[in-house]
């Protein structure tokens, strides 16, 4: 509870830097998104409120830059490049076979919450094409069978620690 | 010439208009229609839609006539064989992005989209059609939002935030996944900001936001900005 308490109090502190000013929306949620992780509909609607700000003005800032989470990411983030090169070295199905394997959506997370499997539009590493990001690593010529070893591998380490 | 004037040749007849005058506006009050979708007066213009494209002389650009403003000696062709491709193509484009079934929408034969692809003559689509599916609100009282049918040109947005002034409606997302939005893209029955005024209804060009069992020739109404406006600077 206290530590909710907190991060409302370190929001608090970044809006009274900004003065309350609706020009700093962009930023201000920049800065909730680090304090909270992600940004939900009630912090969207504190947002809003504070900033004498249309809630779906906020939400449209919020939706437009693929930055900004509004739902909670998973333990571990995968990110499959749909830019144009990975496009045609065929992401596409290396995406559905992740889809199918762990029985998730892209932009969405398993039910349990470990994986979170997000979209991008090119990373620049064209040269490596299909590219799949397994949390902060670069698979580059991704294979379906390497890219499903390496997140399953990833997943059961987590188990194992904890 | 007083102070403040610009003049300018639109499809060659010689105008003088106020500085700062945007193209589409210069041309209706010397009497050329430019076509537009997304335009509505008394409203801010948005550029989104790109029917209203015009040739500058010395220019192998198009430009947008509802935001973009006159300068002195500027020749402006709202009129040519290229700008009707660029319109129809535009027009096209509308047409494949959504679900547009003339023969089933509330608003067939008072729709803006379809006078338009007739007035132009687009008789068939040359793109591959989306046939988006999304789930129609009406949970509302009585309005209803189709998305199927948005051609996302702003009009309901702008309407709702500067005559209205509420700001219930957005758009969220972008590109081809972008919608209004109301609030937090809550249904229609639960926004805590509508007032339920009917505006958007009224200047949808096309049959996506509309009034359930009213006559839409009853419903629309394209000089409600406009009307609305006038009156509040009377006082």
């Amino acid at each position: 509870m206290s530590e909710i308490d907190n991060r409302r109090l370190l929001l608090e502190k970044v809006l009274k830097e900004h003065n309350f000013q609706e020009s700093a929306l962009l930023e201000i949620l920049h800065r909730a998104q680090e304090i909270y992780g992600y940004l939900d509909k009630d912090l969207l609607m504190d947002i809003s409120g504070s900033l004498n700000i249309p809630p779906s003005h906020v939400y449209g800032v919020a939706t437009f830059y693929s930055y900004f989470k509004l739902k909670k990411p998973g333990e571990h983030i995968v990110t499959g490049c749909l830019g144009t090169a990975c496009y045609v070295k065929g992401v596409e199905q290396i995406m559905q076979a992740i889809e199918a394997e762990f029985d998730l959506k892209r932009g969405g997370s398993t039910p349990d919450g470990k994986l979170s499997l997000l979209v991008t539009r090119c990373i620049g590493a064209c040269a490596m094409a299909p590219s799949i990001v397994v949390d902060d690593e670069v698979i580059g010529k991704a294979t379906k069978g390497v890219v499903i070893a390496k997140i399953k591998s990833v997943l059961g380490g987590v188990k194992a620690e904890t | 010439m007083s102070i403040g004037t610009v003049k300018l040749k639109i499809d060659g007849v010689e105008v003088t208009v106020p500085e700062g005058t945007m193209i589409l506006k210069a041309a209706k009050d010397n009497g050329i229609i430019i076509p537009t979708l997304c335009s509505l007066e008394g409203l801010t213009a948005y550029g989104g839609c790109r029917i209203c494209l015009v040739e500058i002389s010395g220019s192998p650009k198009l430009f947008p006539a509802c935001i973009t403003s006159v300068s002195t000696g500027m020749a402006v062709t709202t009129n040519s064989e290229k700008l009707k491709e660029y319109r129809k193509m535009a027009v096209q484009m509308l047409l494949a992005e959504r679900t547009h079934i003339c023969s089933v929408c509330v608003a067939d034969e008072h729709c803006e989209l379809q006078d338009m692809a007739n007035q132009l003559g687009v008789d068939h689509v040359m793109f591959e059609r989306n046939w988006s599916r999304d789930e129609i609100d009406s949970t509302h009282d009585f309005l209803v939002i189709d998305r199927n049918r948005c051609i996302l040109c702003t009009r309901c947005i702008r309407v709702c935030d500067q005559i209205e002034g509420v700001h219930t409606l957005d758009l969220k997302l972008r590109g081809k996944d972008s919608q209004v939005i109301m609030d937090l893209d809550e249904h229609w029955a639960n926004s805590c900001s509508c007032t339920s005024c009917r505006k958007c209804a009224k200047v949808c060009p096309v049959g996506a936001i509309y009034i359930e069992g009213e006559p839409i020739g009853h419903t629309k109404r394209k000089d409600i900005a406009e009307f609305i406006l006038t009156r509040r600077n009377r006082k």
